[in-house]
């Protein structure tokens, strides 16, 4: 086959997402576009994506509490993190790259900015993971739950505890950073990061806790589901003008 | 089948390098003919972005993206994977990446696009990700005829131009990315 297939997307869910500026979050206020976005209509160069081969050059590494190679466990209360990768059909979306990062069980990244807080750091965490979903999207992370911890935004700031996730995805569109958080965290209500996601979708960064995921004397679990932009339901035709 | 929703981005923070942008994923290849593509994030303040995250999309030198959707019979390198990301310096605002000259990809009419890198930029204190397009300055030609460059007003077109640097060797860009302010860079929307 020579002639390439352009596999339009779906238009992204703006609304659904949070805006360039939210003045609670300071740091927005000089770094998100002023302009309007300039509309393009898609090509090869949008309808592809580094997601299908970067996903085959990663390795497993998906259990945190023992990938520091200590040869010891990290401290912490043990969890597992589980769900699907779906499109905006429902289907799972398999072979993509899942990237998460997080501070240890005390709140402490191990970055060498992290200086202000004064945590301890377990030697045994190094807080990164990554593993690439199944054939169905799945997807299955162990690590510790991260504790919350302070930050500069306002007086007494503190992030409710999250999970940094990074997913390539099929196309260059679906590319998706975002923070994964445990349901009923009593700081929701006092993070501009969290809150600056519309109201109507700030439930879809939540994991809920399943009983049914959750190993007898060994660890907890913790469901989540990630929708990544879709392909157009409907196909374009080919523009014959 | 039920309709599900996009799940909302979140800002990468400051820490994303913990596990993003590890030493050596702003190098695409070593090959002579390589090229350079290097500049500075700024903000509306115009002071440098010490923790901005870049990544790079591009076509092979043949024009093909390796992609399981491009399936023209065109060469792929080897072991160039069209993918680069780097972290800009915490003091400094700089990036660089060392890359291939992308090929022709084909436009939404039937005719060819200029050469072109996508970039996506993401930061602490941005909660979405942002997308743009880096073209060459010595392609004259070619950027007069690409649809997406004519869409775009002659006032900021400049802001997509990677600009060849006199006697450099292998050939360097200079791409500099502005967040807001006069000369903000042009963000798509696709």
């Amino acid at each position: 086959m020579t002639e390439p297939v352009i596999r339009h997307y779906g238009p992204k869910a703006y609304s659904d997402h949070p805006p360039f500026s939210y003045p609670a979050y300071k740091s927005t206020s000089l770094r998100g576009p002023t302009q309007d976005l300039l509309t393009i209509v898609q090509t090869l160069s949008e309808t592809t994506g580094p997601g299908p081969v970067w996903a085959d050059v990663s390795e497993e590494d998906a259990d945190l509490t023992t990938n520091a190679g200590t040869g010891a466990p990290a401290i912490g209360e043990r969890i597992i993190v589980t769900g699907k990768v779906l499109d905006e059909t429902g289907r799972g979306v398999p072979g993509t790259l899942m990237e998460i990062w997080q501070p240890n069980a005390c709140g402490r990244y191990v970055h060498w900015r992290e200086t202000a807080f004064p945590a301890p750091l377990d030697p045994n965490f190094i807080g990164v993971g990554q593993c690439v979903t199944g054939d169905d999207g799945e997807y299955r992370f162990q690590t510790v739950k991260p504790g919350p911890y302070p930050w500069g935004n306002h007086p007494n700031a503190w992030r409710p505890a999250h999970i940094h996730f990074s997913l390539m995805g099929p196309s260059l569109g679906s590319r998706l950073v975002t923070q994964m958080y445990f349901e009923n965290d009593p700081l929701f209500e006092f993070d501009p990061i969290f809150n600056s996601v519309p109201e109507h979708t700030r439930h879809r960064l939540i994991a809920h806790y399943d009983h049914d995921v959750t190993e007898e004397n060994w660890a907890l679990g913790w469901r989540w589901d990630i929708v990544l932009r879709g392909r157009a339901a409907t196909p374009f035709e080919e523009d014959d003008q | 089948m039920s309709s599900h929703g996009e799940t909302p981005s979140q800002t990468v923070g400051p820490y994303f390098s913990m596990r993003l942008a590890a030493e050596g994923q702003n190098i695409l290849t070593a090959r002579e003919d390589r090229v350079v593509i290097e500049g500075r994030v700024y903000d509306g303040a115009g002071s440098h972005i010490e923790d901005a995250l870049l990544e790079i999309w591009q076509a092979a030198p043949s024009g093909r993206y390796r992609h399981p959707d491009d399936t023209r019979d065109l060469d792929l390198e080897d072991g160039f994977t069209g993918f680069g990301r780097t972290a800009t310096d915490f003091e400094t605002g700089d990036y660089r990446f060392e890359t291939l000259k992308p090929g022709l990809v084909p436009d939404a009419e039937g005719a060819f696009q200029a050469p072109h890198i996508s970039l996506i930029v993401q930061g602490r204190g941005m909660l979405t990700a942002v997308f743009t397009r880096i073209y060459f300055s010595d392609e004259e030609e070619a950027n007069r005829d690409d649809l997406v460059l004519r869409g775009v007003p002659d006032s900021r077109r400049h802001t997509l131009m990677a600009r060849l640097q006199d006697g450099s060797s292998p050939p360097a860009y200079r791409f500099d990315i502005h967040m807001q302010g006069e000369d903000e860079t042009v963000f798509f929307d696709f």
